[in-house]
């Protein structure tokens, strides 16, 4: 089995005077579920683009399965299954058809296609509804269509284009939950965008961050969390006196302290000891009312990375 | 290859009438050359069979069937979304074009050949003690090739404008507009023509001498030749790169 299912090697893609993609350099080991994360204008869908064989770079090169998208384009797309920005459904066509189309495309035979068609339209809850027109679907059911759509022909790479967006937090939730038992049941490798970080936190083995088309980091979550800072803690209260404060401060295992809304944001050592700290502030005099100690969120280390960024523009 | 043609011809006929406003559209498309060639021309005179005006008649409606519905073949798709999902599929260029061109050509061309037939059957039933009435070769053959090349004619420049066109109705205007061009050209030139007495005594000469035949043959040459081009210049401009960033 191949262990690379994408490489990108310096790939650039400029649309006039913007540069869209700025020398971007990848590697998505194959069965994975990869996050693609990065604000609006980031170059995510342009990337996919790029890695479908759909635009041309402007500079670099990237494979997808050992295909070179540039000159090996049409394998490329016969090797991968697409959810673009849009769901891409034929709304005057029922699911069953839809699928069928594609199923032709794929050059699947009549029993194969149908017997797959059935198997994902059961698995997304959509079997019973199968003869209904797409268009009168709720968009989170033709999103849902759409995911069967990219994994018909058991594609060995999919490209998911910000599969949840737009969604209600239950529809995106349901989605989210079919999406990772296909994978874990097909086996594919899934390059996915995003700019919903607890989405990539829940799905992806690997996540990038990208912006302005230039990638600022990538590896697994919780690396990227921890690039945002040790362990913090939260401690809600009051009697937050300055003297308080100040002890606390004073700890050489507390790196910083801020008193925000009514409680304590306290970013630590590594080897901070929590119950040491709470018995201080308790002897200082404050009423604690609640304490959490925790890592940062993947949001929160996505948000320090773009603040970061925009001060190393702006100096 | 073929098979690839086949499965987008066999999704464009799904959609065909179910576009909104399609079953209308294509009811109207129906009743008109049904209505001429089908029913007003054979009731007229049973010599209407032997009567060049089925030719062009067959030309003009197998026209107008493809202006109606050509241009939504790729507008209509990025209106809808749907065009780059197929652009990401694994269908090669040639048969996505020519599925298209297949399934608009067939309806407007089947459509207009199916009049001809009625038109025979009205004419025989209609004047039945002239019976058995049929269609002169010299009139059918330029009918029923004429109306396949002028469909496809404008088949092929309705996909050169589609795959421009952001929206179906800019696409139609640009069709229409660009259609127009040349009969408003014709139409001022027959008014100077006419004006002047010599060049209309000139004229009338010239079409009396006219063999149908051979002017037929020739706009049939003309119009393959046409086609080919315009195929030409339709597969160059699919590009997937530009498709897809518009």
């Amino acid at each position: 089995m191949r262990e690379t299912a994408i490489r990108v090697e310096g790939l650039s893609k400029r649309f006039g005077s913007v540069l869209a993609v700025n020398g971007l350099d990848l590697e998505v080991p194959a069965g994975i579920i990869f996050g693609f994360l990065g604000p609006n204008g980031s170059g995510k869908t342009t990337t996919i683009n790029l890695l479908l064989g759909l635009l041309e770079p402007s500079g670099g090169r990237a494979e997808v399965l050992g295909l070179d998208v540039a000159t090996e384009a049409d394998d490329v797309r016969a090797n991968t299954g697409a959810l673009l920005e849009h769901s891409g459904i034929y709304e005057q066509m029922s699911a069953d058809e839809n699928l069928e189309y594609f199923g032709r495309i794929y050059r699947m035979s009549t029993a194969e296609r149908d017997g797959r068609i059935r198997e994902l339209l059961e698995q997304m809850g959509l079997w019973d509804r199968r003869a209904e027109r797409a268009g009168t679907w709720s968009r989170g059911m033709q999103q849902k269509l759409a995911v069967a759509r990219a994994l018909l022909h058991r594609p060995a790479v999919v490209f998911l284009d910000e599969p949840t967006a737009g969604l209600d937090v239950v529809a995106a939730s349901a989605l989210r939950e079919d999406l990772a038992n296909l994978v874990a049941n097909e086996g594919a490798t899934v390059f996915l965008t995003t700019h919903n970080m607890a989405e990539a936190e829940r799905l992806c083995d690997r996540v990038a961050v990208v912006r302005n088309g230039e990638l600022l980091a990538v590896g697994h979550p919780d690396e990227i969390r921890a690039r945002a800072g040790g362990p913090h803690l939260e401690v809600f209260g009051d009697s937050f006196s300055q003297q308080a404060l100040t002890r606390l401060r004073e700890q050489p295992s507390v790196a910083s302290v801020v008193q925000q809304n009514g409680h304590l944001s306290v970013q630590l050592q590594e080897s901070a000891d929590t119950a040491e700290l709470v018995s201080l502030l308790v002897e200082a005099g404050v009423r604690i009312e609640e304490v959490r100690r925790g890592q940062a969120s993947l949001e929160e280390a996505f948000l320090a990375m773009m603040e970061e960024e925009e001060c190393s523009l702006t100096s | 290859m073929l098979t690839d043609v086949l499965t987008v011809a066999w999704k464009e006929q799904k959609t065909q009438l179910r576009q909104p406003g399609g079953k209308w559209r294509s009811l109207l498309n129906l009743i008109i050359p049904f209505g001429f060639i089908g029913l007003y021309g054979p009731f007229s005179d049973a010599d209407w069979v032997e009567s060049p005006f089925v030719a062009i008649m067959c030309t003009i409606f197998s026209m107008v069937f493809l202006i109606t519905t050509i241009p939504d073949s790729f507008a209509g798709e990025r209106e809808r979304h749907t065009l780059p999902t197929l652009l990401a599929s694994r269908l090669p260029d040639p048969a996505i074009i020519l599925g298209k061109l297949i399934v608009a050509i067939g309806y407007g061309w089947g459509v207009v050949m199916l009049a001809l037939l009625v038109g025979l059957v009205t004419a025989n039933v209609v004047h039945w003690d002239q019976a058995p009435l049929m269609y002169a070769p010299r009139i059918l053959f330029p009918a029923v090739i004429l109306s396949l090349l002028s469909a496809s004619l404008i088949a092929l420049a309705g996909v050169l404008v589609s795959l421009r066109a952001a929206t179906v109705q800019g696409a139609t205007q640009t069709l229409v507009t660009a259609l127009m061009l040349p009969g408003v050209a014709l139409q001022v030139l027959g008014v100077v023509v006419l004006s002047q007495p010599a060049w209309r005594a000139g004229m009338r000469q010239g079409l009396d001498s006219l063999d149908f035949v051979r002017v037929a043959l020739t706009v049939i040459l003309v119009l393959i030749v046409l086609d080919v081009l315009l195929l030409a210049a339709a597969m160059a401009r699919f590009q997937r790169s530009k498709l897809i960033s518009q």
